[in-house]
């Protein structure tokens, strides 16, 4: 399991700087970063810190098994963004 | 040697970003922000959507990094009317411009100015209740809207229009526009997009907002939508949920919201309001730069509705007294620097794009130029220590009065209640 950005991030990207595990994408300065509407947690390599969860100015990130309803399709959203990243 | 003063005009995400990073910069100028309305943080509270709550929650992060930091605020005084430009060069040793894109651009097309045709942002406006637009004649008494656009506010304000007024009662949006909702009889919203599916600006998340909405029937011809997901991924997904959504069968629910793909519109017609829109089929070519353009063809169409929402971009208007780029609409910028002394951040710097975060690192490229050039003094130098002479504006402490006034009116039912009126706003920020 792993924390989960949903949609109502704004691309303000100090959860980047407060994560230790380099686990969220894309990064400024990163190809791919001015098209991504927002940030994504990369479920493989996220240590489940909680730090990111403290940091966000919008609570748009959760802990696993506590993403809302309206948000669920987001863990495999997260997941989807790398899984096609990397091909 | 006092300290540096840097005047921010604007006080939008741009210009909050920058105040709370000049702030914390090396050089902690003093900093002052001067806003055409009584109330701070621009499109975060009169264009964020009321039913998009946890976003406006970025208000905190600049109450924290803009007050809390020591940032002067002077609501209510336009630059341009109330203090001139070279006012503030005189007071200041940098004059920084936040002030957004605050005109739409137009489709320039016949009927467009005909009653029941609107800007889809002064709709915005209205429903947010900025004052500027509270008293827009919005008549929903008609069974179709058609909106024009593909990008998020052309999506915000089709789920405004389509979405359950009961859970819109429990937002922050402008009791007048609630009331109004309330009695529509519209039926069906049609969005039309000028490009192919692939190419909509939609986010994925917007797109499957409308995609689920309660009571809603979301309509998109499978045909429109039949192509292989390509580009960046949120195009691949948005294809991929059209592709879906293309597969539905209706429900027969009361309201249709309809996404219409490759149409462009030729006209608007009516005797006296708008009763009609023609759109004409387009195709796709490829330009010398390689992007895809919608082309029209003499293959049209005519759609009876009483309202049309133009959503095709916002437009920077000119500054007086500030360098102007007429092509680009922006201030002629490098790293934020328009002339000595004189910056950009915003959507006045690198035009109408991006998210709200975008504007933190678009920001931060303007404060280092001006920390830089405040440390080397590559700038001309404020020539008075005086305070300009201002009277009657409302100060941080007058807007957290209004903040308070309005999240009582609340009730705990509903974030809050907004003050939409500039003469009751000022008053409560007397106190």
């Amino acid at each position: 399991m792993a924390y989960v950005i949903v949609g109502s991030c704004v691309k303000d990207d100090v959860c980047i700087e407060v994560c230790p595990a380099d686990c969220i994408h894309p990064v400024p300065g990163a190809q791919d970063f001015e098209t991504a509407e927002q940030l994504y947690i990369d479920p493989e390599t996220c240590i489940d810190c909680d730090a990111c969860v403290e940091a966000c100015p919008v609570d748009a990130i959760y802990a696993p098994g506590e993403v809302p309803e309206k948000w669920a399709h987001f863990a495999e959203v997260n997941a989807d963004f790398f899984a096609e990243r990397s091909v | 040697l006092s300290r540096p003063r840097v005047a921010i005009v604007g006080a939008g995400p741009a210009g909050a970003y920058a105040a709370g990073q000049l702030r914390a910069s090396r050089v902690r100028p003093d900093v002052d922000i001067f806003e055409r309305l009584p109330t701070p943080w621009g499109l975060l509270r009169a264009g964020v959507a009321p039913d998009h709550q946890e976003i406006k929650a970025l208000a905190e992060t600049f109450e924290a990094e803009v007050i809390g930091r020591g940032c002067r605020f002077f609501g209510g005084v336009e630059v341009g009317t109330d203090v001139s430009h070279d006012d503030l060069v005189r007071h200041y040793d940098a004059v920084v411009y936040a002030v957004g894109a605050m005109s739409d651009k137009s489709l320039g097309i016949p009927g467009e100015e005909l009653p029941g045709s609107l800007a889809a942002t002064d709709f915005v406006g209205w429903y947010n209740g900025h004052p500027d637009r509270r008293d827009l004649e919005v008549d929903l008494d008609v069974r179709r809207a058609v909106i024009i656009g593909n990008g998020n506010v052309a999506a915000d304000v089709a789920r405004i229009l389509v979405k359950s007024v009961d859970d819109l009662a429990r937002t922050d949006i402008a009791d007048h526009a609630l009331e109004a909702l309330r009695e529509s009889a519209l039926e069906e919203v049609l969005v039309v997009g000028r490009r192919g599916a692939a190419q909509a600006a939609f986010t994925f998340a917007e797109l499957h907002d409308l995609a689920h909405l309660e009571g809603v029937d979301c309509v998109v011809d499978p045909a429109e939508v039949s192509g292989a997901p390509e580009g960046s991924f949120t195009q691949r997904q948005n294809v991929r949920l059209l592709q879906e959504i293309a597969r539905r069968e209706r429900s027969g629910a009361a309201r249709r919201l309809v996404l219409r793909f490759m149409r462009s519109p030729v006209s608007i017609d009516g005797d006296g309001r708008v009763e009609s829109i023609t759109l004409a089929r387009n195709e796709l070519v490829r330009d010398e730069q390689g992007m895809l353009r919608a082309r029209s063809t003499d293959d049209t169409e005519t759609i009876e509705c009483g309202l049309v929402l133009r959503s095709v971009g916002y437009q920077a208007v000119p500054i007086p007294g500030v360098p102007f780029d007429e092509r680009y609409h922006v201030l002629p910028n490098d790293k934020g620097r328009v002339a000595p002394g004189v910056y950009a951040t915003g959507w006045i710097k690198r035009g109408p794009t991006g998210i709200l975060g975008t504007n933190k690192r678009d920001s931060q490229e303007t404060v280092d130029s001006i920390v830089e050039d405040l440390r080397t003094g590559a700038v001309p130098g404020r020539q008075t220590d005086d305070e300009l002479p201002l009277d009657g504006f409302v100060s941080f402490d007058g807007w957290k009065r209004i903040d308070a006034a309005e999240v009582d009116a609340g009730a705990g039912e509903r974030p809050r209640v907004k003050l939409t009126d500039v003469d009751e706003l000022r008053s409560v920020a007397l106190g």
